[in-house]
């Protein structure tokens, strides 16, 4: 088992919030693809054996991608990895370029999962965020969708902001009942630094997001979706079974994945790898063949506190199995911070893991950095 | 002896007295250019960086004059009230002042308590009118100033600027022609007082003497008079801006003595060297030992590193004599020391040179004045700890230390300084019209009201146009009380202060506000308060975090928020655990910016 991610890093508009790794400036895109597909030649022994199972288009706006930009990547993939019989190939898209002409060409690519970035079923609150499509194509893109048969369909929403009323998240859930929406990555807003939104905020434009007002909206949807049977999974992630993002759940079960493209990251295990996020310099050092990532060696320490840090995430919990692995006085060490949390019963213990009790993900980071040994 | 001068260089602070020194330095050929920086002599990387001199500087510097070699000893005082006490030092070694009086800014409190401090010595005073290239300078109404304090003929007043070089030919004639040749004789005993002394990276301890009587040579058997401690002269020699070593220093010079001297306590400045065969038969008179007039607790972040903090403090106090401490232990911070220092600034200076010189990071608590406590069995104990303070019912009363303040100002600002002072507990004891727009206050004030705020409040409330100074007058009777803190209902010793009656509720109410604003918020909410005994006075509470979790984490965000998370423990690990509750170092700092 093991993932490729391909960092598409080009956006038709900047969101306020968003802190990713892209450029609106799109001249260079052809030059970047075609070093994506020189990267993946480069990096072909980088998964060893591992088969590939799951392929995943992220960015940026991949759905900017035209369709023999995405089979020249796509046939790269297959020419120089070994793949499952069944991969989960994801492309995130936005719902603007979803048309009917579109998701037709990408199901005939093999793309066979769509993550599209509805955030809200709302006009002012896409305003807000400078979302480059409107309302009605959200409900487009998931109409074309459906009707050339991609059913596996995930969706992103956006809550915890003061713009999205009780009745308009009643209705942002209800168009996943309604167009029976198999999985749903919902996260609350957040300020990242040097973002649009950031500087809004400290001009006072813009309120800062309640933290108060963002764990109602998470109770609401958690409430929801369950009832809806979707598995809340990981802490932004709801799934009914079988849909659970393959890709993504690679990332927290420690498999590993590949990552090409300017700022994708990979990991095989022992070290962890970032590209360098910029457009330009990517080009330049993929075409002088030299490294265009920075690397990682992950120490004992570092694996178990990501191990405990992705854990506390998830329904699966901190897999005892794996924890065994570690040298007996680490193992020593986190049993005995962990104490407090079970004897809180804030951590419950199952025969395979230790799990965060649902009501406390809210504060997993605090918790998991209690835990970590530095 | 006839051909040696020995002068300090005294001024209100930032009058110029270390940029004058350059000059001096550079015409008489003691530093090359290349040597030069601004104000030289403030070699700490401290003084550098704050542009202020904290200790005294001495450096000997050899001069031509009409066809005559000079040794003049050159000793740059800082100008800061906290540091009058190394004033004090340099001028029982000398036997002229230059006072340096900035053009532009005339007398200031410190030009007045530093000239008089030289009269008290009975030093040839040489003013100087400063900073005369400037447009701003006054020098017709400063020469009358300085007419009017010093009683000198305004001829005698030397126009000088340390910038452009102006006067300084002038400022050596002086020296030479108008400051004494030291007295003392050569064949006597040996008697030389030690005004200084620095520990050297390489040199161990090295002290600063000035010979009056006899003289010293290298290999000498020499006897610390106040210590009763022998040594060996292993090197004795002159200041340069390094140490030139020299066979035998005469009387009337100002020299250095390395002698293996292992212990910081050893050498007290003040005491008196003589030889050990053939003895002076008595000290020379006259160093009180410095009275701390601030203690504050400091403690080693690192709780295992008391004994190195222990070393440090050692370290310090050779180069820092005004500094004093003592073992104490705290719940919330564990063992420390109880430190007396001169002042705010003082206090500030110890701890950056703990963590630059000594690479230790510590805590500093609350600081408070020395109080005397008398019980109802009159038994009179000494309060340096809010700890120390006696349970009420055995205490019959306190006192506390106040100050004469003196303050010059413009007399447009003569009332928002009154308000101030009372507001301050001061009584205003007398009011001087120095010129017609130019006034000084004199006030008496507890101490303990102008540890805080009070400079940042006299400046602005002058608009900068008001200088202070002050001396200590004894104890009075207090109206005190011992404010506690309790986070969740568990008392912090550390947070402890004692405060006047009056001024409890406002300050109890700030320091809850402060300490809300640093605390940072955990899993469950957390009560401050603010009680004197059993009362609870403030109140604040720090909510509960909501949400501590960041959406995303996917493939290359996990690394990015490993580390993020495992600073977060390693700043947590930092913090005190006071009951259930993490605090951080900052907090109990808290008290000292309770007005940012
Ligand atoms: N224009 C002008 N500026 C001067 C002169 N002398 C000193 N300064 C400036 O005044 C400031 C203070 O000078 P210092 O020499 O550090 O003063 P100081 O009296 O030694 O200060 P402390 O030791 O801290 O009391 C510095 O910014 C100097 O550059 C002068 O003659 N003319
Ligand atoms: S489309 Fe996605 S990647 Fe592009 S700016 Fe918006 S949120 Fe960021
Ligand atoms: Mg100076």
């Amino acid at each position: 088992m093991a993932g490729i991610y391909i960092h598409i890093p080009f956006c038709s508009k900047a969101c306020h919030y968003c802190d990713f790794h892209f450029s609106t400036l799109l001249k260079n895109k052809i030059a970047v693809v075609n070093s994506i597909a020189q990267e993946l030649i480069i990096q072909k022994e980088y998964l060893g054996l591992s088969k590939v199972s799951t392929i995943y288009f992220g960015g940026g706006t991949p759905s900017l991608l035209s369709t023999l930009e995405l089979e020249k990547i796509l046939k790269t993939i297959r020419q120089n990895f070994v793949l499952e019989k069944e991969v989960e190939i994801t492309l995130e898209a936005n719902p603007d370029d979803l048309t009917l002409e579109k998701v037709q060409e990408l199901k005939a690519t093999g793309i066979n999962r769509l993550s599209i970035g509805i955030q809200s079923f709302h006009q002012n609150h896409l305003d807000f965020f400078n979302r480059s499509h409107t309302e009605k194509q959200t409900f487009l893109a998931i109409e074309n969708a459906k009707s050339v048969g991609i059913n596996n369909l995930s969706i992103d929403l956006i809550y915890g902001f003061k713009d999205l009323t009780e009745e308009q998240l009643q209705f942002n859930l209800k168009q996943i009942s309604s167009y029976q929406i198999p999985h749903v990555s919902a996260y609350a807003l957040t300020v990242e630094p040097k973002t649009a939104l950031s500087s809004f905020i400290k001009k006072g434009k813009v309120d800062p997001p309640s933290e108060e007002l963002a764990k109602t909206q998470f109770l609401t949807i958690i409430d929801y979706l369950q009832k809806e049977g979707l598995t809340h999974y990981e802490i932004s992630n709801f799934g009914k079974p079988n849909f659970f993002s393959k890709h993504n759940t690679s990332y927290w079960k420690s498999e590993p994945y590949l990552g090409v493209g300017p700022s994708a990251h990979s990991f095989n295990g022992k070290n962890r790898q970032w590209n360098i996020a910029n457009n330009v310099q990517y080009l330049k050092l993929i075409h002088d063949e030299k490294p265009m990532f920075q690397k990682e060696e992950l120490t004992e320490k570092d694996k178990l506190n990501e191990l405990i840090m992705i854990g506390l995430r998830t329904i699966w919990g901190i897999d005892k199995k794996k924890l065994s692995k570690f040298s007996s006085g680490l193992q020593k060490q986190f049993l005995n911070e962990l104490k407090k949390y079970l004897s809180q019963q804030k951590i419950t213990e199952t025969e395979t893991s230790y799990v965060l009790q649902k009501k406390y993900w809210f504060l997993a980071d605090g918790i998991a950095s209690s835990l970590f040994q530095v | 002896m006839k051909n040696i001068r020995n002068f300090c260089i005294i001024a209100h602070i930032d009058h110029g007295k270390s940029t004058l020194a350059d000059r001096l330095l550079q015409t008489t050929g003691t530093i090359t250019d290349r040597q030069l920086q601004e104000q030289t002599l403030d070699d700490m990387d401290l003084e550098r960086e704050r542009g202020i001199t904290i200790k005294s500087h001495a450096i000997q510097m050899v001069h031509k004059h009409e066809g005559e070699t000079y040794v003049l000893n050159l000793i740059d005082t800082p100008g800061h009230v906290d540091f009058s006490y190394e004033v004090s030092r340099s001028i029982a070694a000398c036997e002229g002042a230059l006072l340096i009086v900035d053009a532009t800014q005339g007398i200031q409190a410190q030009t007045i308590s530093n000239l008089y401090l030289a009269l008290e010595h009975d030093l040839e005073i040489i003013p100087i009118l400063n900073k005369m290239d400037l447009a701003s300078a006054m020098p017709e109404e400063v020469t009358d100033q300085i007419v009017d304090l010093i009683g000198c003929e305004p001829e005698d007043v030397i126009a000088a600027s340390g910038k452009s070089g102006l006067g300084v030919d002038n400022i050596l004639k002086a020296i030479i022609n108008r400051v004494p040749a030291p007295k003392g004789d050569p064949e006597a005993p040996l008697q030389a007082l030690i005004f200084d002394s620095v520990f050297n990276q390489f040199r161990g301890i090295v002290a600063y003497f000035r010979i009056m009587n006899g003289s010293i040579k290298k290999g000498d058997q020499v006897k610390f008079v106040n210590t009763g401690k022998e040594y060996g002269a292993d090197e004795v020699g002159v200041l340069g801006l390094d140490y030139i070593p020299q066979k035998q220093v005469f009387a009337g010079n100002v020299g250095y003595i390395i002698s293996g001297i292992k212990k910081a306590k050893e050498v007290k400045v003040g005491d008196t060297i003589t030889n050990v065969i053939n003895p002076c038969d008595k000290a020379i008179q006259g160093f009180e030992n410095v009275k701390p007039m601030v203690f504050a607790g400091i403690y080693p972040v690192d709780t295992d590193e008391y004994e190195e903090l222990r070393e440090a403090m050692e370290k310090l106090q050779l180069n820092d004599a005004s500094l004093t401490f003592e073992p104490e232990s705290s719940a919330a911070l564990g063992f420390g020391f109880r430190c007396g220092f001169l002042g705010m600034l003082h206090m500030e200076i110890i701890q950056e040179r703990l963590e630059r010189e000594h690479n230790m990071t510590v805590i500093t608590t609350v600081p408070n004045v020395s109080y005397i406590a008398y019980t109802k069995k009159e038994e009179q104990i000494i309060v340096n700890n809010p700890s120390d303070l006696p349970e009420i019912t055995k205490m019959d009363r306190v006192e506390e230390p106040f100050i004469a303040a003196q303050i010059i100002t413009k007399s447009e600002f003569i009332g928002a300084i009154m308000t101030l002072c009372i507001e301050k507990r001061g009584v205003l004891k007398n009011q001087v019209y120095l010129t017609s727009d130019r006034v000084e206050l004199q006030f008496e004030m507890p101490l303990a009201e102008i540890v805080f705020d009070f400079y940042d409040r006299l400046k602005t409330v002058s608009k900068g146009y008001a200088s202070f100074d002050y001396q200590p007058i004894g104890y009075q009777a207090s109206n005190l009380s011992k404010l506690d803190i309790l986070l969740n209902g568990d008392q912090v010793d550390a947070l402890s202060s004692l405060i006047h009656r009056d001024n409890s509720y406002h300050f109890g109410k700030k320091i809850c506000e402060k300490l809300k604003e640093l605390i940072p918020r955990q899993q469950f909410d957390i009560a401050i308060q603010a009680a004197i005994g059993a009362k609870i006075i403030a109140r604040e509470t720090v909510k509960a975090l909501r949400k501590d979790v960041t959406a995303k984490c996917y493939g290359g965000d996990i690394s990015r928020k490993r580390k993020l998370l495992e600073k977060q423990k390693k700043g947590k690990k930092r913090m005190r655990q006071v009951g259930n509750v993490e605090v951080p170092q900052s907090a109990f700092m808290a008290v000292l910016k309770l007005n940012d």
